[in-house]
């Protein structure tokens, strides 16, 4: 029987190569984006690849301009966090601290639940009952527009901002709000001027989180956001987001070509994208922490 | 404890041979998703008929299922389109020698909103209406209504057989919804009035219109005989002259038996 230091010390390694795995992944995936997606730069350039207008992968000369596609991501984007970050902080507001703990541990778990739906059923339901629902309302040829998006995705990214948001409000100590209602502030002064200001770094890792569950969607995009590689004039409009584009290219693409390559160079414009994101989420976090504990 | 570890060697050990024991060939079939239903349901016949061979057939697209072959990973490739220039360079380099065999033909039908009341449209006023030059029915004799128009994306085979055949190299205007499937064209269409998008003739349903092109209206008959315009042929590709049991399914599908398949699938045969 082998002693308890040495078990201790086995469990001890087994577990570094699991915490070690993710980096693996994480580095192999980098590796694998930039290699493939490199090539592209080099034949395109930059500046062309990035604020090219024109879309045309598989035409002769091909032509590599992302900026509808950019144009794209960012406006449903956009969008998502108009109907979110409204909705998503009110909402953190009234579960922190209106509504009583015994419905608070009902209706957070409901609002967390939204997140456990696939994307895929809101892309269904973003199909058939959102975007018909849009054509009528605003009179137009198609309902598969940038905004029939915007507003799916901001439903998804709410469980995110919901929860966070709410995990930060509640996290502001108890003291700072006794004190504002002590020195005669009414509930609202104390929310919106003690609470609130005091939990923002907080909040705005909620919301950039949430959008971070917004710029990497595929499959609703797919399905809801119509499709065109234009540059978009308004939200009425079908659009075409990178992720989609991607998904949508990818199968038929002969390995190794230009097109191939542009693809991979979209997903490290995209990887860049979500990667600053959680720079500054991850910078906003540690903002707030100091806040709260003082230190 | 040793009983079980002989238990789990013996398991294993079966594992590894059960190809052998329950089938003593296999072909492994990727590509297009057009010619996917042909291939699996010839697939489906021919295993009934030889139970000691196992097919299996997946789809993902014709450059997913030409990339395989060239890798060696697979006996045959699908594909709705020729194989372009830059894979023969990349099979040759890799000492891979595709070979084609055509094994039925697909026809394209423009489709529209079956409340839509054109029904007759010149190859020039579709290619019109793709490159964005027409935007609006009453210019082709319908309703004034905006058109939306709807295309495969880009890397599609039914893509670019469309563009080739149709387009004849123009490019398809910017604002054209871009779907990934005959399946989603078909969505957007019935949901859409003003929609007009394309589909592999086997797509065809009564919630579809589809307008003649030229004055022919697409059918086994017109694509056969050459009237219909936007036709095209359908392919399987094997490393090398196919031998063994290769070839003898592509004889299968090949042969009158096969064709019969092909059209119950909803393509025309080639004979």
């Amino acid at each position: 029987m082998i002693n308890w230091r040495a078990k201790e010390k086995i469990v001890q390694i087994i577990l570094l190569l699991f915490a070690f795995s993710s980096i693996v992944f994480l580095t192999g995936i980098i590796i694998v984006l930039f290699k493939e997606g490199l090539p592209i730069f080099q034949k395109v350039g930059l500046i062309e690849f990035i604020f090219g207008k024109e879309w045309y992968p598989t035409y002769y000369p091909p032509e590599f301009g992302i900026l509808p596609l950019l144009a794209g991501s960012l406006l449903v984007t956009v969008g998502a966090m108009l109907v979110a970050i409204p909705i998503g902080i009110f909402s953190a507001i009234f579960i922190a601290f209106i509504l009583p703990e015994r419905l608070k541990n009902v209706v957070k778990p409901v609002v967390e639940l939204l997140g456990a739906i696939p994307s895929v059923i809101y892309g269904l339901f973003g199909m058939k009952i959102l975007a018909p629902f849009l054509q009528d309302v605003f009179g137009l040829p198609i309902g598969l527009t940038a905004l029939t998006a915007a507003i799916i995705l901001g439903i998804m990214a709410l469980p995110t901002i919901v929860s966070l948001a709410e995990d930060a409000l509640s996290a502001v100590p108890s003291s700072y709000r006794d004190a504002s209602l002590a020195l005669g502030g009414t509930r609202w002064e104390t929310i919106s001027r003690v609470i609130l200001p005091t939990a923002t770094s907080g909040i705005i890792t909620a919301i950039i989180l949430g959008i971070g569950r917004v710029i990497g969607d595929t499959m609703t995009v797919l399905m809801v956001a119509g499709g065109a590689a234009v540059i978009p004039e308004s939200f009425l409009v079908p659009v075409r987001p990178m992720t989609a584009s991607i998904a949508a290219e990818m199968g038929e693409t002969p390995v190794g070509s230009a097109h191939y390559h542009a693809l991979f160079g979209i997903a490290i414009v995209l990887f860049l994208i979500t990667l600053l994101f959680n720079i500054i989420a991850d910078l906003a976090q540690e903002s707030f922490k100091k806040k709260v504990t003082g230190r | 404890m040793i009983r079980s570890k002989l238990y789990l060697i013996l398991f294993a050990v079966l594992l590894l041979f059960s190809n052998l024991i329950f089938a003593s060939e296999s072909l492994i079939i990727q590509g297009s998703s057009t010619v996917l239903p042909i291939v699996q349901k010839a697939a489906e016949v021919y295993m009934e008929k030889n139970p000691d061979v196992n097919i299996s057939v997946r789809g993902g697209g014709s450059g997913t299922g030409i990339a395989a072959l060239l890798d060696n990973v697979i006996d045959i490739a699908n594909s709705s389109r020729f194989i372009k220039d830059e894979e023969v360079q990349s099979a040759l380099s890799k000492g891979i020698y595709p070979v084609p065999h055509r094994i039925a033909i697909d026809g394209i039908a423009v489709v529209i909103h079956p409340d839509n009341p054109v029904d007759d449209l010149s190859m020039e006023e579709i290619k019109k209406i793709y490159t964005g030059e027409i935007t609006n029915w009453k210019e082709v004799g319908g309703p004034d209504r905006q058109i939306v128009v709807i295309s495969r994306d880009s890397s599609s085979g039914t893509f670019e057989v469309f563009e080739e055949i149709v387009l004849e190299g123009e490019k398809v205007t910017a604002g054209a919804l871009l779907q990934t499937s005959n399946g989603g064209v078909i969505n957007v269409v019935t949901s859409t009035k003003g929609a007009i998008g394309y589909v592999g003739l086997g797509y065809l349903s009564p919630a579809l219109k589809a307008v003649k092109v030229n004055g022919v209206s697409p059918s086994k008959e017109t694509i056969i005989s050459g009237q219909f315009p936007i036709a095209r042929p359908l392919f399987i590709f094997t490393n090398g002259w196919p031998e063994g049991i290769t070839a003898d399914f592509i004889n299968f599908i090949l042969s009158a038996e096969g064709q019969k398949i092909a059209e119950e699938q909803g393509y025309v045969p080639l004979f």
